[in-house]
């Protein structure tokens, strides 16, 4: 099967490119750019004219409750690999179940599902699961989720065993007594509102322990969701030490703070809750600057389980579907160029994955994200596919909608 | 930003926090309650204005006075009042805050007054009722968890202007567990929007809450500095639970330091009163010669509050 994507502004972060060309496709395969290979005849042609065209995204981190309306909601997003972190409904703390989860992804076939297994079993923070075998069945890295590791020693013994076998371990710096009873960044806002606070210390305690266990067993770590200006800060010297630590930040951090919680919105609980001004000033420079990928940090919510007292509701947001349109927001609002913010999705997570996606270089998989930049939509609950309705921007207008995307050069959506 | 207190006119329809209500409806409400302390003074306690309404006590934490002095005052405004202990009922069944809201709504309720553990319940109740259509139907927040307490704020007012007369010249001090108190919030706020320019918080780094001056404070250590020449001493209740964390140490030492003595009341003006919302745990925060002393408002606030209530649940019913 032979396709060509015609007319399209062609956006790749990777290799540097953004003009105005056309993009062939054989089979799961990007065969080349700008000019048709000797003998290419198009099977179908799609028109680009008007939109972007880009490599598929890649979001660090989405939680897929219910499997099928998740990837649906992925590929409605742009997003063609999804990692998805080991809270599940079991743990996946066992080969048997990131194999399930794997060979479900790919029988629905829309985006590529990238597990990362549980580093501990149950992700109770004490004994390690096996990692090995998870790795063999598809398991990418291993992850505590968002649960902290209580015991130091357990966390060392995991990062050693992990280096072992050259495994990257992915953590949420969060303090865990720091953490444990608090509902909102400890600041202006919780002090007003009477919420119980997560201080900055408690991200800051977390990356200094594990950035000095990194410099002793050499584990390869990426850290997620970083929140303050000071973790930043603290990951990269890390990064200037040499050290082999990267990060993410979750976009609605990018663009969201404390004060959005107004009057107890439970729309902006997360965890890491959203921080001050100057926190949120601080991720959007390192995210700039290249320091750090962005991803949706997916996490649908029943509506029940959002209808409570904000310290009673379950933190997270819905974000496959507005992973883009919120990361071009975020540019807009920064200047932040277009080639620039797309790498953000593409290239950076691919970078912290070591795998050979998120570009559009000849030879690579064909996966494709084709959308246009001046669309506007807005967000309501019809209009997403994803089981979560759960979005501190419900009822707002979002630019930038998708329009295709393929996944190893299959069309897996078409608005 | 929008506020669910306020009505497109302005006028209160639900009574949720003092943040963010402008100083004419607090002088509205501490006027409307100087005009039915008289009530409380007749033979006949009672005036016909919520007469045929139905007014749900809805109490998901334990209290006993703030009930029932809002039992009172709904029964002098002649409401048919319900009280609803529902540690004990529905909710233990499963049924979440908006079904029972709802449940409620379908008996014909008019005003809720709701005590919550959760900071913020009272905004959720009065954000379905107006997304459900019932801008009839009106709540009165009675304390949620550490965030608002604004009868009793609004009460502590009554109090100040009763003996002070004038807001304007006035310096207060709050002392004590400010971190977990939603009286303390509220009295901040009534305060600074009452024009009060010297407010001060005065207790251990452990109690209080952090970026206490954008809220217009100013924050002691020493409680025998931090009282220097204040009109008025507002004393917090100290949970006995503080006791057994890393807060505090022990309840002596704590009186030793934010304890209220005769000693340490003799820096404040001469004629300073001391106020407490009540219980009060003699011999931990407050000295029984202080509590039972000439100084002492604090059986009066338990009175205006009656009247304070009154006035708050006649002025929402109303608009």
């Amino acid at each position: 099967m032979n396709t060509t994507i015609l007319n399209g502004r062609v956006i790749d972060p990777k290799n540097g490119v953004d003009r105005l060309t056309n993009l062939y496709i054989v089979d799961d395969k990007i065969v080349a750019l700008g000019e048709a290979p000797g003998g290419f005849v198009a099977d179908q042609s799609i028109d680009a004219a008007a939109c972007i065209v880009c490599p598929g995204l890649i979001d660090l981190g989405a939680r897929l409750n219910s499997i099928e309306a998740e990837l649906a909601a992925a590929v409605a997003g742009g997003v063609t690999s999804v990692v998805v972190p080991p809270d599940a409904d079991p743990p996946l703390d066992e080969p048997e179940l990131a194999d399930r989860l794997v060979h479900r992804g790919e029988e629905i076939g829309k985006a590529r599902i990238l597990p990362l297994g549980a580093l501990t079993l149950g992700l109770n923070g004490e004994r390690l699961a096996e990692l090995a075998g998870l790795k063999k069945a598809g398991c990418v890295a291993f992850s505590q989720a968002n649960r902290p590791v209580v015991d130091t020693e357990a966390l060392l013994r995991a990062m050693e065993y992990a280096r072992t076998f050259d495994f990257a371990v992915w953590l949420q710096p969060q303090d865990y007594w720091l953490s444990r009873n608090g509902i909102a960044h400890e600041g202006e806002v919780a002090s007003r509102l009477g919420l119980a606070g997560i201080p900055v210390a408690a991200e800051t305690i977390a990356i200094a322990t594990i950035v000095q266990l990194v410099r002793d067993t050499g584990c390869r770590v990426h850290l997620t969701r970083i929140s303050s200006a000071a973790g930043m800060a603290l990951i990269q010297r890390a990064r200037h030490d040499g050290l082999p630590v990267s990060c993410d930040v979750g976009i609605h951090h990018l663009l969201l703070t404390e004060n959005d919680i107004g009057f107890f919105n439970p729309h902006a609980r997360f965890s890491p809750p959203l921080r001050a001004q100057s926190d949120r000033q601080a991720l959007s420079n390192a995210a700039a600057a290249g320091l750090a990928a962005i991803c949706s940090d997916h996490t649908p919510v029943g509506a029940d389980d959002k209808l409570l007292p904000f310290g009673e509701a379950k933190p997270g947001a819905t974000g496959l579907e507005l992973l883009l349109p919120l990361t071009l927001k975020w540019a807009a609002a920064t200047g932040v160029g277009l080639v620039n913010a797309l790498a953000r999705l593409t290239a950076a997570p691919a970078e912290v994955l070591g795998l050979p996606l998120g570009t559009l270089s000849p030879g690579g998989v064909a996966d494709v994200c084709i959308f246009d930049p001046q669309a506007t939509w807005l967000v309501t609950p019809e209009a997403l596919k994803s089981r979560g309705k759960n979005s501190p921007w419900l009822r707002q207008e979002m630019t930038g909608k998708v329009k295709l995307t393929l996944a190893a050069g299959r069309l897996v959506y078409s608005a | 930003m929008y506020n669910p207190q306020l009505n497109k006119a302005g006028e209160l329809i639900h009574l949720l926090s003092i943040e963010g209500l402008p100083q004419r409806i607090l002088t509205q409400i501490l006027d409307t309650a100087e005009s039915f302390m008289e009530v409380s003074a007749r033979e006949v306690k009672k005036v016909p204005l919520l007469r045929g309404k139905s007014v749900f006590n809805l109490f998901f934490e334990n209290s006993t006075r703030t009930r029932t002095t809002f039992e009172i005052a709904a029964k002098r405004l002649s409401a048919d009042v319900i009280n609803l202990d529902i540690n004990k009922s529905s909710t233990a069944k499963g049924e979440t805050l908006l079904d029972t809201i709802d449940n409620l709504c379908a008996m014909h309720a008019n005003l809720f007054v709701v005590r919550h553990a959760s900071s913020g319940a009272p905004y959720l109740i009065a954000e379905h009722l107006q997304r459900i259509g019932r801008d009839d139907v009106h709540v009165v927040n009675a304390g949620d968890g550490r965030h608002a307490h604004p009868t009793q704020g609004l009460l502590d007012m009554y109090t100040i202007r009763h003996y002070k007369k004038d807001f304007s010249q006035l310096r207060v001090a709050i002392v004590g567990d400010i971190l977990h108190s939603r009286v303390a919030r509220s009295d901040i706020h009534a305060l600074t929007t009452l024009g009060v320019p010297e407010v001060r918080a005065i207790g251990p780094e452990t109690l209080l809450p952090k970026y206490m001056d954008k809220l217009g404070v100013h924050v002691f250590h020493d409680m025998e500095e931090g009282l220097r020449d204040c009109d008025v001493v507002i004393m917090l209740r100290l949970q006995n639970e503080r006791m057994t964390g890393a807060l505090l140490p022990s309840a002596g030492e704590y009186f030793r330091h934010y304890g209220l003595t005769p000693q340490k009341l003799a820096r404040a003006k001469p004629d300073a009163i001391v106020m407490h919302p009540g219980p009060m745990n003699r011999g931990v925060e407050i000295h029984s010669a202080v509590a039972d002393g000439p100084q002492a408002v604090i059986l009066p606030q338990v009175t205006f509050g009656i009247a304070v209530r009154m006035a708050v649940m006649s002025i929402v019913a109303g608009n």
